[in-house]
């Protein structure tokens, strides 16, 4: 028993490799191949659908537009939320256990209830299809999130080193910057990682938020799909792109990244 | 920790006061002005009080969509929750198989989610997906664009592939936080390992549990572009959840009144379940800290 319960990851992950695997195939097969029999791997792999994709201007835009707002966004929501958590675990003022409450009942809405207002907000402020508004957006349930995971990072730290700073003669901006950050660091990759994460999969307001000059990758997904009557293996290419940066983000996460999904809090 | 008031502190708290009111309050304020208006057309508006509430209140559209979301949530709940915690009690502690397991794991997380809707779509199909041909091989009548039955289960299927990986981190995260000495006085008691597991690992995974199941409670009630991307809401209504149904309701229809009404029953029903959220979470910190 003991010795069989070992086996269980090794089959989950099959489990969730097949799919990406079939992904993969088929964006290594032609079209013609895809449609014209079934079988489990390309017989002559052929690089040319991600040829198509990064040599198309309307393709590849879009993993550059995903990528502006992203990187603006995560940059926005630390920014923000490091004073923020700051804060949080360390002092108590008026009102604060309230307006957490509210922040994080932030990241709980559901992102179709805010796509119409968003769309009419941003429209009628000049930002409509511009990266900005789609990073603005996006703080909307990334900022409660890294509040969050860098508060419960935060607590970790003994008080007792900013009261030291202090008596030293460490002014507070000098403390936060070069004593207090790197103290957290993991916990700031791991925030940092998830505001990535969250921008990067959301589609329903990005593609709210842009028509051509800020079109996210994942919205420009969605129009293959529906106008140019299936072109499979340009679209598996595609997702397979997709999947690639976060890879690379979680390789460097890896060994705080369950601390992380448990929001600092174990 | 003993916290110090100040209320300096609200100086630190203020950009990310105004920044998430900018982007929460006024579009709030959008919805609850429509919700309580009606229009001719034209931008001109005139008051109907709770009429649009009534209306949704009763409709038979809504109390279904609802249904059709509790029951996904509910199924995709009973599923994920004892999955995670057994796969997570049976991964490596540490080591490089323990790094591997983490990010393979990891990986669908971070996949856009129309991607994850469009990976299901290839890999269901009867003609070129793998999971769809293989099951017409085996001769089950299986089509997810026609047979509610097997949308549902569909829909289902991946959303566990897609998340049950947040609780075997979550609980992967509570279980290495256990110190080596419990184990080695469980093995001195000659404990069972049922009884490691019920009186040594479950309470030390009560926390993040918590956490797992309402995150996952939370994000699969929001659920809208895997199954938009997969079955588009259908066959008929079959799978026209919750956040299927309002955007089909405010941008297709631009039935903006009965929408905004919909969408704050809505985000009531999801702030009640996250308050519970929060008061548990925050009361496990007191316990945790004292």
């Amino acid at each position: 028993m003991i010795k069989n319960i070992r086996f269980t990851p090794i089959f989950y992950i099959i489990f969730l490799m097949l799919p990406i695997y079939w992904l993969l195939t088929m964006s290594l097969k032609t079209n013609a191949e895809i449609l014209g029999g079934f079988s489990l791997w390309p017989a002559n792999p052929t690089l040319a659908n991600f040829k198509t994709i990064l040599t198309d201007a309307s393709w590849y835009s879009g993993y550059i537009n995903s990528t502006i707002y992203v990187v603006l966004n995560t940059i926005i929501s630390l920014a923000v939320a490091l004073p923020a958590a700051y804060a949080f675990s360390r002092y108590r003022f008026l009102g604060d256990k309230h307006l957490f409450f509210w922040l994080l009942s932030n990241r709980m809405a559901p992102p179709a209830v805010f796509a119409l207002p968003f769309f009419q907000l941003y429209s009628s402020i000049g930002l409509f299809d511009t990266h900005i508004a789609v990073a603005l957006a996006h703080t909307l349930f990334n900022v409660p999130l890294a509040v969050w995971i860098l508060e419960g990072f935060m607590s970790g730290v003994p008080k007792e080193i900013d009261e030291t700073a202090e008596i030293d003669g460490y002014s507070f901006p000098t403390f936060f910057t070069r004593i207090f950050m790197p103290l957290i660091g993991s916990g700031i990759g791991v925030a940092a990682f998830f505001c990535f994460m969250f921008s990067w999969v959301e589609l329903l307001i990005a593609r709210t938020l842009t028509s051509i000059d800020a079109k996210p990758i994942a919205a420009v997904m969605t129009r293959t799909v529906s106008a140019s009557g299936m072109d499979w293996g340009v679209l598996a290419a595609a997702g397979i792109l997709t999947i690639v940066p976060g890879a690379i983000v979680i390789w460097f996460v890896r060994n705080h990244i369950a601390k992380g999904f448990a929001l600092g809090r174990v | 920790m003993q916290k110090q008031t100040n209320q300096k502190a609200w100086f630190l708290v203020l950009p990310v006061f105004l920044l998430v009111a900018f982007s929460a309050i006024i579009p709030l304020m959008t919805v609850v002005n429509y919700s309580v208006q009606d229009s001719f057309g034209n931008n001109e508006f005139y008051w109907v009080g709770t009429e649009w509430f009534v209306e949704i209140l009763n409709s038979e559209r809504f109390h279904s969509a609802l249904g059709r979301q509790l029951m996904f949530s509910g199924l995709v709940l009973a599923i994920e929750v004892p999955l995670g915690i057994f796969i997570a009690l049976s991964m490596p502690k540490k080591g490089w198989g323990a790094s591997v397991c983490l990010v393979l794991m990891a990986l669908p997380l971070l996949i856009p989610w129309n991607v994850v809707g469009t990976i299901w779509q290839i890999f269901a199909r009867e003609d070129i997906g793998l999971l769809g041909h293989t099951l017409a091989a085996l001769g089950v009548d299986y089509n997810y664009t026609q047979d509610a039955l097997a949308a549902w289960i569909t829909v289902v299927v991946m959303d566990v592939w897609h998340w049950t990986s947040l609780v075997v981190l979550l609980c992967y995260a509570g279980l290495s936080s256990i110190p080596d000495a419990f184990y080695q006085a469980a093995k001195i008691d000659g404990a069972s390992r049922w009884a490691v597991f019920r009186y040594i690992q479950l309470p030390k995974m009560k926390r993040v549990l918590m956490i797992a199941v309402l995150l996952r409670f939370m994000d699969s009630f929001m659920i809208y572009t895997e199954p938009f991307v997969v079955t588009g809401g259908g066959p008929g209504n079959a799978t026209t959840f919750l956040s299927i149904d309002l955007v089909k309701m405010a941008i297709g229809q631009f039935d903006v009144g009965p929408a905004a009404a919909f969408s704050l029953v809505y985000f009531l029903i999801v702030l009640l379940v996250s308050w519970v959220f929060y008061t548990v979470v925050t009361a496990q910190d007191a316990e945790a800290n004292k």
